[in-house]
């Protein structure tokens, strides 16, 4: 087990290693530059902008740039936005918990929904509902995030005038109601998608799982169908899908930009996007870094969880 | 359905089946699984229905306790479980007799027991759902089970998971869960196939020991006729779904009447204290010396201390001389399969010597073997798995060959003569291996391997996988290819019955050690190590053989 930790530890750092750098280099790779920004300014002369680019340190060779930036990572000092000159980690700060808020949101929604259309789907195999959960579920991976987002603002805001159309809150009115009250048409959007997953995903474990010889046993016992699934099915069901949480974080953190962008909500797929349209690279690869980060410890968060649930593991 | 009249008095039948029919979903093989089955288990006696795969065996248990799928249907007849019927009878009134009334054990006990929950939870989750006790009191009659079954510190065990328990301990848990609630039948479905003769002798004894002090009525499935003349009072003969005679087990077993049982009996492996009579060979020539041969299998890492060193192989050394063939025999674990993978080069040993036609091969790289590949030749235990589901028969056993320079058409022309020579029809040659039965596939194995023209044949389980009277025919087979070819070979098995049919002189192996070698006369009738004696006294149905 602490070699297994260590081992992924290791490999963790690697992997980090490897998106810094292929980051720093893409992003430089870019035409224009921060200087082109500052460039926009018609009082800026040519000297301004060599003052500028000494300053910043933008002059020296590119590996140079790197490796400054990677040894100030490491001590904690992730570099100033070129924009407001504001630390980036506070940067990121600001708008960490409105995108944390959404993906924990829709995560805890299409967990739930999906691990139900899945089960009954695979315990009620080749019925009406199995097979309206199997075209659902097409539909859902086969249209955009974004279409869904839009549709939803159209029927639910527009028409319907239920729901908020975008932000995160109603400026002067901070209740939890309120925060609720705007989450619930994005998580709603951004959960879809991982639902079909999920639910895709369950169904072939919960199938697997149906078929054990102790699942056979169980009923043997003369227990009743519902604690057959309750205690023996979905326990075990759910162990391979701690590992497609780990793997799923990533693209939940990716439609959640995009989420962001049609829901107008303060997060950090909204700071992605802004800060790469003003060329301000320290606030982009600190996002690079900090959603790198971010997967790499869930995908070991869930491999922990499930050494730490399942006994074979834990024990050997 | 049609629900006949129950003729049967419960009396002294703790179970009775009448006229039962169990219809096979369309477009099967046949269109009933069991047709017009009959018998009764009495009371306090072990009934064994034996079959081969197939026969309806286990479509019979699992219609019992109710646990057929939906697929299968009973079509017609009756169930009488102490007094209560079963065809017919609401699935609420059926779980109420599951576990309580009528208990089973499985064939394969890891798979049987849920891996995330421990043994207390298993064993005291039947009496919870029955509504017996309380927490307390169901936890003290685990306690209690666990002991009687004869598993060693119970309150250890209690907290137990399932994968940290042998094979035998895991049917141990099995049985004391079935056993939870006192029923009156226990149903058996092979509940020894899974395990090493030694446990299986042991778990045997604890059945029937259970059953005389419980006075229980047991039904025992089983396809071994050892372990019939071991356990029955009477026993019940199917094939293809119908019963083709039943009897007390001495009737059965000493004067079978039907032609099916006479046939099945006579293919049981018997085992034969006499050595294998061969034509002395002209050249009597060593193909294969072994002289301490090592392999020891390490995990985990050395640097945080969690290494686990398994000794597979441990010193072995034997020889094996032209056209004679090397048994070796041991349980699971004991390094056989290991020893085979060692001979071929698909392991690298540690130390010691393998001197194939007096060339250390050890020694050789890769490359320097590769030539030498083709006059080892290897047979897998599964027909199944060790077949390319995508390929004829003819590309299989061309394919080898050609790669090593044999022209296509000579290839074809011989594969087409090995295929007859192994009994199959040269038409073979063109289909693929889904079209045959397990038998017919493991000649095709065959073939295959003879198509190098070997000079050593491995066979490492090479019929353990098949029913009894398939495998006399593939004994057989190899027999009579022996006696042309003059092909040495190495035979690993557990069963020691198959050994005693087949070698000339038997290596029994023991946690990674050659513990006695000898012929099968030394071996069966004047073991020299203990280990050895244990073995051959755990053989089942040899006592009775005697008596």
């Amino acid at each position: 087990m602490r070699s297994f930790l260590f081992n992924r530890f290791a490999q963790s750092l690697v992997l980090l290693l490897i998106v810094s750098v292929i980051g720093f280099v893409v992003l430089n790779l870019i035409p224009g530059g921060p200087l082109a920004q500052f460039g926009l300014d018609a009082s800026m002369t040519q000297d301004d902008l060599n003052r500028l680019a000494e300053q910043l340190g933008l002059n020296r060779p590119l590996w140079m740039q790197y490796l400054d930036w990677a040894w100030r990572l490491l001590r904690g000092d992730w570099g100033h936005s070129f924009r407001d000159g504001a630390p980036v980690l506070e940067v990121i700060g600001r708008h960490l918990m409105a995108t944390l808020l959404l993906m924990g949101s829709s995560t805890v929604i299409a967990i739930a929904i999906g691990t139900w259309i899945g089960v009954r789907g695979a315990v009620k195999r080749y019925s009406v509902f199995d097979y309206m959960a199997t075209v659902g579920a097409m539909v859902a991976l086969s249209i955009p995030t974004f279409w869904f987002g839009l549709i939803g603002i159209y029927v639910f805001s527009l028409r319907l005038g239920w729901l908020p159309a975008g932000n995160m809150y109603t400026i002067g009115d901070e209740s939890v109601l309120n925060y609720l009250h705007h989450l619930i048409l994005p998580s709603i959007v951004l959960a879809l998608v991982h639902v079909a997953i999920w639910s895709r995903y369950m169904r072939t474990a919960t199938l697997d799982v149906i078929n054990q010889e102790f699942i056979k046993t169980a009923r043997a016992k003369g227990l009743s169908e519902r604690r057959i699934l309750m205690k023996h099915v979905i326990g075990n069901a759910l162990l391979p899908m701690i590992t497609l949480l780990g793997m799923q974080l990533p693209s939940v953190l990716t439609g959640a930009l995009v989420t962001e962008t049609v829901f107008t909500w303060p997060g950090m797929g909204r700071l992605f996007l802004d800060s790469l349209g003003y060329s301000d690279y320290p606030v982009v690869m600190g996002l690079l870094m900090f959603s790198a980060i971010l997967v790499v410890v869930s995908n070991l968060a869930a491999d922990i969880v499930v050494a730490i649930i399942d006994p074979r593991i834990r024990l050997s | 359905m049609a629900v006949m009249t129950d003729a049967v008095t419960a009396g002294d039948a703790a179970l009775s089946v009448r006229a039962l029919t169990v219809d096979l979903p369309k477009g099967m093989e046949r269109v009933h699984a069991v047709e017009n089955v009959s018998f009764d288990l009495k009371r306090g006696q072990i009934l064994c229905i034996i079959g081969e795969s197939g026969s309806g065996k286990s479509v019979t248990a699992n219609t019992i306790m109710g646990l057929l799928p939906k697929i299968i249907q009973v079509s017609s007849g009756a169930i009488n479980l102490d007094g209560t019927t079963i065809v017919g009878a609401p699935a609420k009134k059926l779980r109420q007799l599951r576990g309580r009334v009528v208990s089973m054990i499985f064939q394969d006990p890891l798979s049987a027991l849920n891996p995330l929950m421990t043994v207390g939870e298993q064993v005291t989750e039947v009496m919870a759902a029955h509504g017996v006790g309380n927490k307390a009191s169901r936890r003290e009659r685990a306690l209690e089970l666990l002991t009687e079954v004869g598993l060693p510190d119970p309150e250890l065990m209690y907290h137990q998971y399932p994968f940290r328990l042998s094979g035998g301990q895991r049917q141990r848990v099995m049985i004391a869960m079935a056993l939870a609630l006192e029923p009156t039948v226990l149903i058996a479905d092979e509940p020894t196939t899974a395990l090493d003769v030694t446990t299986q002798a042991q778990i045997l004894k604890l059945i029937r020991d259970i059953q005389r002090r419980k006075d229980m009525s047991v039904m025992f499935i089983t396809h071994d006729f050892g372990v019939v003349a071991e356990i029955a009072d009477s026993v019940v003969v199917m094939e293809k779904g119908r019963i083709v005679e039943q009897g007390t087990a001495d009737q059965v077993l000493k004067s079978p009447s039907h032609p099916y049982t006479q046939r099945l009996i006579a293919a049981v492996p018997r085992l034969t204290g006499e050595d294998r009579k061969l034509k002395a060979q002209a050249n009597d020539e060593t193909v294969l010396t072994v002289n301490g041969l090592c392999k020891t299998y390490r995990s985990g890492s050395a640097l945080f201390g969690s290494q686990r060193v398994v000794p597979a192989v441990q010193d072995a050394s034997f020889t094996l001389a032209a056209g004679r063939t090397l048994g070796i025999v041991g349980e699971s674990g004991s390094g056989k399969s290991s020893l085979g993978r060692l001979l071929i080069k698909l392991q690298d040993s540690d130390s010691g010597q393998i001197l194939f036609e007096g060339r250390d091969i050890l020694k050789l790289s890769e490359s320097e073997f590769r030539p030498l590949r083709p006059r080892i030749q290897m047979i897998f235990q599964d027909p199944f798995a060790s077949l390319n589901p995508r390929s004829t028969i003819g590309q299989i056993l061309t394919v080898g060959p050609v790669a090593h320079g044999m022209p296509y058409a000579q290839a074809r022309e011989e594969a087409r003569a090995l295929l007859s020579h192994v009994g199959l029809d040269a038409g073979a040659f063109g289909r693929y291996p889904h079209e045959f039965s397990g038998g017919q596939r493991q000649r095709i194995g065959i073939a295959r391997a003879l198509m190098f023209k070997p000079k050593l044949l491995i066979a490492d389980e090479a019929v353990s996988a098949l029913d009894v009277s398939i495998q006399a025919q593939i004994l057989k087979l190899l027999d009579q290819i022996q006696r042309e070819t003059g092909v040495s070979m190495v035979f690993i098995t557990h069963d020691l019955r198959v050994a005693s049919q087949i070698c000339d002189e038997i290596a029994v192996m023991q946690k990674g050690r050659v513990v006695e070698r000898g012929p099968p006369s030394q071996i069966f009738l004047k073991p020299q190590s203990d280990y050895t004696r244990e073995l051959v006294a755990a053989i089942p149905g040899e006592r009775r053989r005697e008596s």
